[in-house]
This record gives C-alpha cells, structure tokens and sequence, in this order.
C-alpha cells in the first residue's frame, strides 16, 4: 500500500493553514518581541562588563530551562498576573495559548542574539572604532554607521539561530493552549497516529529551514549592498506572516472552542461535542492537547467554552479535596462549588474514567489477587508505573494510607506505553484508566477498591461562565449525557489506540455517535 | 642646507618649499615663542599618563609638552617606537584628553569646544589607514561632509574631485571596496577622506608608512603640493628623518614623552642634544653616499 495513499494525510492537510498559520503567528511574535528586548540590552551591554555578564548567565540560565517547562511556568505566573492587573487596573487578561508562549519563546530566543550581537560589536577593531570618532560621530552614529553593520553577519547567524529554536520550541506550546505544529505531534503521539506525528515534525522543520533562508537572504543583501535580495528575503517573511493572518480574520467569532486534554478519550470526546454542535449548525473548533492544569483555569476564564472533567481530578485537584464521598455527593458538591465560579456542570456522560491499580490477569489469579488489599502484601517486591502525574496526586496518598502500599521502585511511564508494559512483565502494576481499551486487549485486569480509597470519576461535560445561559449548546449536547457507559467508551478508546485511517479522533467519534444513537 | 639630492621633479617641488620655509623661519625668527594669531595649534606644558591595565606601572606617554603650530606651517613629529607621537596627534582633536597643560585649536582651548564639531573640522589620516572595510572609496571619502549634513550632489562631487586630487582614478576606484585597494590606494583614500569637509588643519599618522619607496616618495611630494596649494596647516607623524626633512618646514623630535627639540632642519642640526644628532646622521650619511654613488644626477 503506497504510504501517501494513507486518509490521514489530507486529515492532517486539512489541519495545516490553522495550525501553521497559529504557529507561524507566535513564533514571529515571539522572535520579534525577543529582538526588540535583545538587541537594545546587548548594544547597552557592549560596553559594560558587569551587565554583559549578568545577561548572559541570565539568558544562559533560562536555556538550561526545558522549554516545556518554561512554557507550562509562563501559565501560572501570567494567570497570578491577570487576577492582579484585575483587581488593581481592572482589566484582566487572557493567561491562556498566545501570551504565556510569546512570552515564554520571547524569552527562549534571547541568548543566541544577546550572545551574538555582543560577540559582533566587540568583534569591531579597535582603530575602525577611533576612525569613526575620528571623523567626527557621535557615538549613536558610529553604532548605525560602522558598528552595527560590521557586527552585522555574526548578529544574523544569532537571529537565525534563535529563530530555528523558537519555531521548533513552538511545537510545544500546544499544552497550553497555543494551537501550533505541535497539536499534530500530541495528537499523533496520543492516539498512535504516527502520520500525524511526522506530518507535524516535518512541517516543523521545513518552516524551520525556510525561514533560516528568508534570513539568509536578508543578511546577504545587506552585506552585499544588494537591495533586491535584502527586500527579497524581507518580502519572504512579510507574505508568510500575511499568509498566515488570512485564517486568522476570516475565522468567525461566535465559534465554540472545545477544550481536550492529552490523551486519546478526551481528542475522542472533544470531536464528538464539535461534530454534535456542527450537526445543530454551531461552528466549532477544538483546543487539544491542553495540559491537565490548564484546561480548567482556561474554561473559568472563558478562553474555551466547554470540555469534558473528571469528578475525581476536579474533587482533589482543583478543590483540594482527600476526603472520600459517595459518587452522589460528590457529583453534588461539586455542582455547588463550579456554580460558585459560574461554571456548568451540564452532566454526566455515563461512565467513569478512573485511575485504577492493573495487573496483568494471569499473574494476578496465580498469587490470587482480586483486591488492592490483596495486593498490598505483594507490594514490597513488585514496581509500580504510572502516568506523569499520578504519584503527585491525591489519590496515591490515599491508596497507599488505605492499604498500606508500598512498592519496591515506581516509575513514570507515557500511558500509552504503560499498559504493554505491564503485559511484558516490564513493571507489575499499573495505575491505568478504567475506560481504556486496552486493558482488555492485553488481557488486564481491573483490581477492585474496597476501601474506596480511589473517589469517583465520573467523566461531565463542564461548561464556560459566559456559556451558561446558552440554551442551542445545552440543545446540542443534551443527547450524549448518560449515554455512554463503560463498555463503549473503552471500545472507543481501544479503537483510538489503533493505528490505522478509522482510528482517527473525528471517525472514532462518529462510530460512537452512531452506537449510542442507535441505542 | 644639506638636503639629498633625489631627482629633477624633486627638485622642483623642493625649490618652492624653501621658499615657504624660509618665509616661515623669518616669521619665526620676527616672534620668537608666542604667535597668539597665526599659530594654529598650540600645546602648552602637555601631559598624558595611560593606566598601564592590570598591576603595571602608569605609562606617561607625553610628559611636559610645548609646542605652537603656526598656520600653513608644515610640521613633522619624529621619534622612535612608543615615544608619545600619536598621543600628541590624539590629544589634539581630543580622541583623548589631556591631563595637564592646555591645547588651543584655532585660539580656543579644545576642552571648551564640542569635540564632535572638533573633529570634523580637523582631517584625521590615521597610523592604520583606519577604512570602513564596508564603505567604498566614495563613502569613505564623504563620510565627514556626510555627518555635516552637506546635500548629495556636492558630496558626490567633492568625492570625485578628491579622488582626482588624490590621483585615483574615478571610474576604477571610486565604487571598491577598501580591501580590493593597493596598500597605497588606500593611504591615498586615507589623506582624500581627511580632506574632505575643507578642513584648515590636517593630522597624519604616519600616512606613508608600509610604502615601497617610489610610492612613498610620490604620495609624499604629491601632498606637499596639496598643502601648500590648499593652504593647510599639517603636523604629520613619522618615523623616517628623511622624509621629515624632505616634506616638512619645521621637525619635532619626540623621546620617550618628551618633546626633545623643534626647528627647521638647519636649526635642528645645530642641537647639541646626542639623539637629535644620532636622528640626523642617518639622512646626512644617505646624502653623501648618494652624491659620492650618483655625480652626475640631475644632469641626466
Ligand atoms: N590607550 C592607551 N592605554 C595605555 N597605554 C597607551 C595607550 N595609548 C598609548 N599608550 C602608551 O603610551 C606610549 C606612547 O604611545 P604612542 O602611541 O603615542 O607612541 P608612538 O610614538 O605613536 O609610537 P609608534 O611610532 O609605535 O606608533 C606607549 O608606551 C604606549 O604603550
Ligand atoms: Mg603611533
């Protein structure tokens, strides 16, 4: 089968000019805000020892910084800034998706131009720098005229390199809600759509090495005094950032934004609610692959408008809850506590997706575990995988109160990979999602909770506080609420999982829709 | 005066600067020490001492300096290595400034005019040529007039004259790049760009330095004509007593930060001082050779 014949490749085409054009936007945005912070502090710096050495370790520091992680600290300090130009100024602002990655690239692309630019204009010899007092500059026009342009070459290759860093780094600022090149790679990566995946590296890098030209270009006209090269590369880059702002203006403004965080149910679930507003005739677009802490924050805020929650995630993580409630009250209380921030609680869709201890089922009737209480004894000898979050959560502080767990190692997995893990016998035990599909492909088993240790999770549909009186959104996604139970989502999901042209997101949900339609 | 005898278009040229030098000497001789109106620069007890950077000593690299340049005088500075000759030139159009003593420029004391409004009345020829490797001939020549504001059109055409004037060649050399120049086509854009905004004074930093002989004596003799028919005021740094002696009206000898005596050749060649003596055996004993090795030149 020829490769390219693949349906997800116009899937992901389809994709492109909001994508690109998103990642176009903020990673010119970022590298134009970097250059006017960068260049002035280096041409300040030049000359001064003490701040040329500050700014560099500064800007050096900052590289040593992840850039996921940079970018997910952007979020909390801008939403802690917001809430404070709120009460001050009276004005807020959004914490969410263009800011905190402008700001957190911004910041990222800044030590190969401080670096660069001060490298160059130290470069300058010392008798060009007396010939030009000598003819009589002040220094401003010794730095335009002589300075500046003779640094020139080192300066651009730092501007190139700081513009390669940024659009690669943009990929990652799909978490917090930046839509860019990088919604392709979290996605793939999510629902084992590897097209998507190597769509979305590959157009990272082409836009990556196009640029790199148009500045080549530019910085060769400029050196060469050749003005049509130099307008050349700059028209290049003009027509990229216009190219990109068409979508962007046409794009209507009563859209719904559907929030998803990142895993597979939830792209599932998310092309669901869009393809059952479309159906209504609203116009919607989804927000993937937003970071756990984030989505929440963003729906408050009204940067999306609705998105599916956990009863659990919400109970421990955003209202700092440990007791343990029947499901009832859970589901009740927190209705109480999201109305207090104006938000929805429209309702259930029927099943839970709860973290649950997993083992592989043979191994767990050879040593007769049913329970986590059974396991408990075992504990000391087995090793534990979990997701990213899990061991920071609530949660395993009570599960290993309840029953006294302790393991011999943990360790943190991608959750795709967790569940083959455990199959392998790589790791023992698996705190796994009860609606996925495959614990029952790799023959897993779920162990029960006596202690009730693990609350309630059931997954609701959450709706923003300027959604809240919208009776055609409530209309829309009425017919899913309680419809999906268990056995489906976890089908859904084992079919998300595959890696084939229906286990698209989009066909996923259509296959769901159609089976609980029909019910 | 014993001057060396070096061929028939010298010679010529040599005539009308005696005439000068000796008008000059006279002027001298009439005020002997202060000329309060026709000297043009005048250095009074100048000092200049350099941190010497980590742990070294201070460096004092012009100690004690008095000196009048009157105008449309021709001055060399002579002396060897680190003597003090640039920081002089320097201090001059105040790229640096002095420590004690007074400079007057054109009556005024330079700490109490606008250095930048300085400089671009003062041509500078500096020691290393000192190019904008990324200007062309022509930009390199009209930078000043530039930075004065002048229109376009009369930079261009001063450029053009300046490069004829300097004997490049318009077509060929105007639009290079000073790095696809001959050494001494850029000595001569280096003397073009000085004397681009009409400056009274010139200051040259061994202008003719790195030249092979003939060059040298060429772009020599070629700006002697050039000061005398402009009018300048020019102090010119070198190292070579012969062309000291060849070029300027009157020769300062500087050691080690100090000025150790001033005059015209014949002047100088009454000194008792041991150096002055040493500095003047050279082009003397050259003279001779040549008269002994060329007898009959100039009837040739
Ligand atoms: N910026 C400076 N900092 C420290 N010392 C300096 C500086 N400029 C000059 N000097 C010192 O001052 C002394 C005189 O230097 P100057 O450049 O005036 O010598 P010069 O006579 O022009 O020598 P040369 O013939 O080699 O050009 C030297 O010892 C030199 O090292
Ligand atoms: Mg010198």
């Amino acid at each position: 089968m020829n490769l390219f014949a693949d349906p997800r490749w116009s899937e992901a085409l389809g994709h492109l000019p909001d994508y690109l054009g998103n990642h176009v936007r903020v990673s010119v945005t970022a590298l134009a805000l970097g250059l006017a912070v960068s260049l002035p502090l280096a041409i300040a710096a030049r000359n001064r020892r003490v701040l040329r050495g500050a700014l560099l370790g500064l800007a050096s520091i900052v590289q040593t910084v992840p850039g996921l992680a940079l970018l997910a600290l952007f979020y909390p300090l801008l939403l802690a800034l917001a809430a404070v130009s709120l009460s001050w100024f009276g004005f807020g602002f959004s914490a969410f998706g263009f800011l905190p990655a402008v700001l957190a690239l911004a910041l990222y692309s800044m030590l190969p131009v401080l670096r660069n630019t001060i490298t160059g204009l130290q470069g300058v010899d010392a008798a060009i720098l007396e010939a030009a007092q000598g003819v009589g500059m002040t220094p401003l026009q010794s730095l335009f005229t002589v300075e500046l342009p003779l640094a020139l070459p080192v300066m651009m290759a730092g501007i190139r390199t700081a513009a390669v860093w940024v659009i690669g780094t943009a990929t990652l600022s799909t978490p917090i809600g930046q839509t860019s090149l990088g919604n392709y790679i979290f996605a793939g990566l999510q629902t084992q759509n590897w097209v998507f995946v190597l769509f979305g590296c590959l157009s990272a890098a082409v836009l990556a090495l196009t640029v790199d030209q148009l500045l080549a270009l530019i910085e060769n006209g400029l050196r060469n005094r050749s003005r049509m090269r130099a307008t050349f590369g700059g028209a290049g880059i003009a027509v990229l950032v216009a190219a990109t702002l068409v979508p962007a203006m046409t794009r209507s403004q009563t859209t719904y934004i559907i929030g998803a965080k990142t895993f597979a149910e939830q792209y599932v679930l998310s092309a669901l609610m869009a393809q059952r507003l479309r159906a209504a005739g609203l116009s919607a677009s989804s927000r993937e692959g937003l970071g756990s802490n984030v989505i929440f924050g963003a729906l408050a805020a009204n940067d999306i408008d609705v998105y599916v929650d956990y009863s659990g995630t919400l109970w421990a993580n955003q209202f700092q809850r440990s007791d343990i409630r029947p499901r009832q009250e859970v589901l009740n209380e927190l209705k109480t506590m999201l109305a207090k921030q104006n938000i929805t609680l429209l309702g259930e869709l029927g099943f839970e997706n709860a973290y649950a201890l997993v083992m592989p089922r043979k191994r767990a009737e050879q040593l007769g575990i049913r329970s986590i209480a059974d396991l408990a004894p075992h504990a000391a000898g087995m090793s534990m995988a979990a997701d990213y979050e899990f061991f920071s959560r609530p949660e395993w502080a009570g599960l290993k109160k309840a029953y006294g767990l302790s393991f011999r190692a943990q360790r943190q997995m991608q959750p795709d990979f967790m569940y083959a893990a455990a199959a392998s016998g790589e790791v023992d035990v698996i705190a796994g999602y009860t609606s996925d599909g495959l614990i029952a492909k790799y023959d897993l088993v779920v162990l029960a909770d006596p202690r009730h240790a693990i609350p309630p999770y059931d997954a609701m549909v959450l709706l923003a506080p300027r959604r809240a009186g919208d009776a055609a959104l409530r209309a829309a996604l009425q017919p899913l609420l309680g419809k999906i139970d268990i056995a489906v989502m976890r089908e859904a999901n084992l079919r998300a999982a595959g890696n084939d042209a229906t286990s698209s997101p989009d066909a996923v949900a259509k296959w769901l829709w159609e089976k609980i339609g029909t019910k | 005066m014993a001057l060396p005898r070096a061929g028939g278009r010298k010679r010529l040229a040599g005539g009308s600067r005696l005439a000068d030098c000796s008008a000059i000497a006279v002027s001298l001789a009439e005020n002997p020490r202060r000329m309060p109106t026709s000297s043009l620069i005048s250095y009074a007890h100048v000092g200049k001492t350099f941190d010497g950077g980590r742990g070294a000593n201070r460096v004092v690299a012009v100690d004690d300096v008095s000196l009048d340049v009157a105008e449309g005088e021709f001055l060399a500075v002579v002396g060897g290595s680190g003597s003090g000759k640039t920081t002089l030139l320097r201090l001059a159009n105040r790229l640096i400034d002095a420590d004690e003593g007074h400079i007057t420029v054109e009556g005024e004391d330079v700490r109490n005019v606008d250095p930048i409004g300085l400089r671009r009345r003062i041509g500078y020829v500096f020691q290393s040529g000192g190019l904008f490797p990324h200007l062309s001939v022509a930009g390199n020549i009209g930078i000043t007039p530039k930075l004065l504001g002048w229109p376009a059109d009369e930079i261009a055409a001063r450029v053009d004259e300046l490069v004829d004037l300097v004997r490049l060649d318009r077509a060929q050399h105007r639009d290079r790049l000073p790095h696809e120049l001959s050494g001494g086509q850029r000595q001569r854009v280096g003397v073009a760009r000085a004397l681009a905004a009409k400056p009274r004074i010139v200051l040259m930093d061994e202008p003719f330095g790195a030249l092979d002989p003939l060059t040298r004596d060429a772009l020599g003799d070629d700006y002697r004509e050039l000061h005398r028919r402009l009018g300048l005021t020019t102090v010119m740094i070198t190292h070579d007593m012969t062309e000291a002696m060849l070029l300027a009206d009157r020769i300062a000898i500087m050691r080690g930060g100090r000025l150790l005596a001033q005059g015209t050749p014949a002047e100088l060649s009454d000194s008792s001082d041991a150096y002055v003596g040493e500095l003047l055996r050279t082009p003397r004993r050259q003279a001779e050779r040549l008269g002994a090795l060329l007898p009959r030149d100039g009837a040739a």
